[in-house]
Formats: structure tokens, sequence, C-alpha cells
């Protein structure tokens, strides 16, 4: 539906745990520094257990009404359960991990 | 930017997007500005949403203009089955892209802050909506509600913003909803960002009866009534008041028009009062007001002209009945549809619905002549300078509408009656006063004409009677002690009788008197005329007897000379 999901190398083949979505409006260096954030921090504390869809809203308006979208860059944990968003070029890795609320999980694994 | 030569046509520089809310577009001059935010706050429950949402559909319907609906507060089902009672069917007009309603949900709870971001994934979803539809009109419905969702109010400012600015770029007509704050028009200080036109709507509650007004706050490039305007939300929608001419330009008619009864028809001047003008009749209670009144509507049903009757006080069929005791059939005309009574106790709803509810009934039915008994009451719901400005406005209205208005009002016995009446006199055309007077232990009820503008009326108080066959008026006895009424009138009028009877009766006397001397003085003279005949006779009889003899002793000469050959005497014939 949006741009092609970006699977990292690690990839199982099995549906990974985490399943984001991050949205981005073309471009721009806020889009491009949130992706960038957002693959360093899931490399680092989800080695493997995750899918990463970015999807440009400018390309699709019509998905933003799905995640109820206002503000971005939004990602958004489609998986596990609750939904959650952050919202924001992700630059702040712990709130981050609070957010996808990992970082007991990475903790628990050293 | 905010000059008075605007007042009169629009002016070229700024366009108007026309609402279709009645009464909206005529106290803004023609509508909203043309492809710029409008800021509509009030307090919650005010008739904001459905002023909105009203400007979309009505822009749809009446002038072709697509609309997209943001709603940050209601979700789309909930805001169709709200506007269904108003006749809107947004399913349909969804299905037609007429409109499309978008709900933004807006949930702290959800969201997690890092790092910078800005809205632009609430840019593109009204983008396209407009896209969608292509909108001409946007509504933002409550776009305050952001500021739950994010907590960084600097970004959420800067962004509303480049909303506005963004929103005006895109040359849509644009209403934005904002709740009413403590010392701001809203709370987050909305009207910043949106400076061209500001609409200020209020609910309130005097003595337990609400009352909605509308102001315009501020209108750039323009100008506008300031007024708070009464506004009503019924089953048609929204309407705001008044509709009416904002100046006296209405026409005036020459024609005279009957009162319903001739003899007060003849104090004004004998035809009765010019149509279209206001009349009021004032006094105190039972002196006969709504008789009058009924009276009025009667004429008008007479010359088959509708007339519009709203009883404040009785039921319609109250009035029948009480008007039929005095000769006054009513109910024909109520079933042939020119008499519509409308009883309502004033207190049932604010001044503004009862504004708006004689507003629409007189827009439904065009009535000639409207008989409103008693205003009077009308206090009874809003304060006096409330009532004021409604009776203003509805003189005006009747005015503008060509229509001939019978006020009645009750006036107490304390205060002076000249003092009336809820202070409308002055806008009063034409004013009856109907007074009881108390006098040698009774009442009775007077009428004079205080004013009549334009004609000349009687300046004389009448007594006023309610008969079993109508009104009558009577002259009153205007004796040497004072104006007389009632039994005294009466008595005063006996007596007067009665000292004409004596009158004539020796009249009579006096006059069969000289027809009897009349009488013995031509017998005199028959008598004299006779003797006079008789000495007449005798002398021709005298006469004729010395002739006779003269004859006689003549001839006896002639013989005699003969006899003796004397010549004949001369002139001896002429007798002595």
């Amino acid at each position: 539906m949006a741009n092609k999901p970006t699977r990292p190398r690690t990839a199982k083949p099995r549906s990974p745990e985490y399943q984001l979505r991050l949205y981005v409006a073309g471009q721009s260096a806020r889009s491009i520094a949130a992706v960038s954030n957002l693959k360093r921090i899931c490399d680092a504390h989800l080695g493997g257990r995750y899918a990463i869809e970015v999807v440009d809203l400018l390309e699709h308006p019509h998905l933003a009404k799905a995640d109820d979208i206002l503000a971005l860059p939004t990602l958004v944990r489609r998986l596990p359960a609750p939904i959650r968003k952050i919202v924001g070029d992700l630059s702040n890795v712990d709130r981050v991990l609070l957010g996808l609320d990992v970082v007991k999980l990475d903790g628990a694994r050293g | 930017m905010r000059r008075r030569q605007a007042a009169r046509s629009p002016p070229e520089g700024l366009a108007k997007t026309p609402t279709g809310i009645g009464g909206i577009d005529q106290i803004t001059g023609g509508g909203l500005p043309r492809g710029r935010p409008t800021l509509v706050c009030g307090t919650a429950g005010c008739g904001k949403t459905l002023f909105a949402m009203e400007f979309l559909v009505r822009g749809a319907r009446q002038f072709d203009e697509p609309g997209a609906f943001i709603a940050f507060e209601e979700t789309a089902d909930e805001l169709r089955d709200n506007v269904r009672s108003l006749g809107f069917d947004l399913d349909h007009m969804v299905r037609s892209k007429q409109l499309i309603v978008d709900h933004v949900r807006v949930e702290r709870s959800e969201i997690e802050e890092t790092g910078e971001y800005n809205l632009d994934g609430l840019f593109i979803r009204i983008a396209h909506a407009i896209e969608t539809v292509k909108a001409r009109r946007v509504v933002l419905d409550t776009i305050e509600a952001l500021f739950s969702g994010f907590s960084d109010d600097a970004i959420l400012r800067a962004e509303l913003r480049r909303l506005f600015g963004w929103l005006k770029d895109r040359a849509v007509t644009a209403v934005i909803t904002g709740e009413r704050g403590d010392r701001h028009l809203t709370r987050r200080g909305l009207e910043e960002y949106v400076s061209d036109c500001v609409i200020l709507l209020d609910q309130r509650i005097h003595d337990q009866v609400s009352t909605r007004r509308l102001r315009i706050v501020k209108y750039r490039g323009t100008a506008h009534g300031t007024n708070e305007y009464p506004f009503l939300i019924d089953e048609q929608g929204m309407s705001v008041l008044p509709i009416t001419s904002l100046g006296l330009e209405h026409a005036v008619s020459d024609e005279l028009i009957s009162t319903g009864v001739p003899a007060l028809d003849a104090m004004f001047g004998g035809k009765g009062f010019y149509r279209g003008t206001s009349v009021l009749v004032s006094g105190s209670a039972g002196s006969g007001k709504t008789s009058l009144a009924a009276h009025f509507a009667g004429a008008t049903c007479r010359r088959g002209e509708r007339c519009l009757f709203f009883a404040y006080e009785e039921s319609e069929a109250q009035i029948v009945r009480n008007m039929r005791s005095i000769g006054l059939e009513l109910q024909p005309w109520i079933d042939k549809g020119l008499l519509q009574i409308h009883a309502a106790r004033p207190s049932s709803h604010g001044l503004e619905m009862h504004l708006v509810a004689i507003h629409k009934l007189v827009r439904k039915l065009h009535p000639q002549a409207i008989v409103m008994d008693p205003i009077s009451n009308l206090i009874a719901v809003g304060t006096l300078s409330e009532t004021n400005a409604t009776l203003v406005r509805l003189i005006d209205l009747f005015k503008a509408s060509g229509i001939t208005a019978m006020f009645t009002s009750l006036s107490t016995l304390t205060a002076g009656a000249e003092q009336s009446e809820v202070g409308v006199s002055s806008l009063i055309d034409s004013w009856l006063l109907v007074r009881d007077l108390e006098q040698n232990g009774e009442r009775s009820r007077t009428l004079v004409i205080l004013k009549s503008r334009g004609m000349n009326h009687s300046n004389q108080v009448r007594e006023f009677l309610l008969t079993s066959s109508g009104i009558e008026l009577r002259d009153v006895y205007l004796g040497a002690h004072g104006a007389l009424t009632g039994s005294a009138r009466l008595g005063q009028e006996a007596r007067d009788r009665e000292d004409e009877a004596i009158r004539r009766e020796a009249a009579m006397l006096a006059q069969s008197n000289l027809a009897v001397r009349r009488q013995a003085v031509e017998a005199q003279i028959a008598d004299l005329q006779n003797q006079l005949h008789a000495i007449a006779v005798d002398l021709e009889s005298t006469t004729g007897k010395r002739r006779r003899r003269e004859q006689r002793v003549g001839g006896d000469r002639r013989a005699m000379s003969v006899s003796r050959h004397a010549p004949r005497p001369n002139g001896t014939r002429s007798g002595k």
C-alpha cells in the first residue's frame, strides 16, 4: 500500500515481533532524519525482531486517516498491541524506546 | 481598513461568501469574507458546530460550493445524527460529493513526543479532504482540541499560524470554531490568528429563560451590524434576527383601513388609520383592549385580508367565545384561514424565540394585519430594555413588510397611562388609550386618541361601551360638572329629556292659545264684513228710491211745462 517496507537484513521468515510504520512527508531533512534514527535504534535494540514500513503521506494522503496522523513524522507501533504513537524526528533514543515500550525487554536481554 | 463606505454596496475589494443562514448575510452585508478564515466562538452548546455545519450544507445546496468538515470533537456519525433533526441529510451529501466529513481524533495518551515535528499530517488530511470534493468551504471544529493532543504549545501555535495562512493561500472560505475562554474570546487565543472576521455566539439565561445571541465582534474591511442579534435554532436550522431594514426606509401608504368600529373610524377622520402603521391600544385591566383588537382583526378579515393574532393571555377558543358575547364572530374567518390565532404563554420561550417565531409566521403567511395581545406580557420574559429592543425590531419588521399592526398593552393604574408602555410609544403611529373612569360608584370605560400621526383625529374623550352587538362609542356628557359617563350621563340625559318635554308642551300650549285667538279674531272679522255688506245693501236701496222719486218729480215738471208751453228747463235732470 505504501512505499515498499524496508526490511532489515536480519529479518526472519516468520512475521516479526515489532511491526512499525513511520509516516513522513516527502524527503524533507526531518523525514530523512527520522528514518535513519529509527533504523539505528531498531538495529541497536530490537535486532531482527522488527519490520519497518515507511509511508509518505504526500504520495498517499488517504492513509493519514487510518492511524489518525496529525503530526509528522509519526512512528506507529502496530504490533505488539496496543497501538502506540511517537511523534517527532526520533532524535531522543530513550524516549523512543519508552514509547515503543522496549527498554525493559532490552535490559533483560543485556 | 475598516471604513464606513462599505456600508451600502459591497466593496469591490472584498468578496463575500454568502452563508445562506437566515439573517447572517444581512448583518454582515453579504456573508463571510471569501477565501479567508472566520472564527466563530462561544460557550459550550451555543451552536458553533451547527453554525459551521449549516454554512457548509447551505453552501453546497444553495451556492454549489462543496464543503469539507474537519471534526476534532465529534465523529462523522455523531455529526450526521445531530444534524439530521435539522433536515440535513449528510449521508446523501457525502455520497454526491457535496460534502466530506473527516473526523480527526486527538488523544493525548497515545502520543509520545520526541524531537521536532510539525502538523503536516493534518495539513495533508485537510488538503486531501479539499481535493476529494473540490471544497470551496472548510470547517475546522474545534481546532483547539489539538492543544490537548500535543504538549508543545510553541510548535502548535506556530503550526496554527501556518495553517491559517495556508488556508488563505488555498482561497477556501473557512469557519474555525473555538470555545469561549475566560479572558479571551477563545481559550487559546485563536482570535490572534484569525483576524478577518470574528463572530461571537452567546447563550444567556435571564429569569430561567434562555436567549441565544450572535454578535459580529469584528469584520475587517466591511461595515457590519454591531448589535447583539438574537438567534434561534429550530427544525430549519439557525436564524438570526433582525432581517429588517436597519434604517427607516419602508414605503408608506395613503390607504386608510377601518378599525372595525365605525365610530372609532369617525374619530380617525372618517376612515380609520393608515395601512402599514403601528397602533397601540393601552389601558387598564378589563378596559376592552382585546375587544378592540378583535374588532380590528374582524375588519381585516372582512376585507378578505389575512390577520395574524398573537394571544399571550387567552386561548383561541376563549377569544372566539368572548368575542361572540359582544357580537363579533371570529370563527368563520378562522375556518376560512384568514384569521390565525397563535396563543402561547410568553414565558414558553425566550424573547428571541418569540421574535423568530413571529418572523417565520410573517414570512410564511404574509398577513396584512397583525395583532399582539398584549405586548406588556413579554416583559415577563426579558428585561424592560430587552423587550423594548424586541418590539423595536418587530415594529421595524411589520413596517418593512407593510403590515398594519395593533398592539395592546396593559397599563397599571398607578403609573400614568401616558407614561406607557414598555417605552414604545415613540415608535407607535397611532395610540388609543382606553381608561376606566370611576365615578358615582361605578366604572365606565372611556376612549381617547392620544396621537395619530399624519391625520386630523378627534381629540374628544368618548365613552366606550361593550354591547352585545359590538363596540359602541358615545359622546360623553359635557356638563357643568365636567364629563359625565355611565349612569351619571344617562341620568343627566334623562333630565335633559324631561326638560325638553316640558318645554315642548309649553310651546304647544302657547301655540294652541294663539290659534284660538286667531279663530276669534277671524270670527270678528267675518261678523264685521257681514255688517259692512248689510250697510252696502241698505245704501243701494236708499239711493234707488231717491232716484226713482226724482225721476217721478222730473216727469211731473215736464208735463206741467208742456201744459204751460214753458221752455224746457236746462239741467233739471241732475238731482241734488
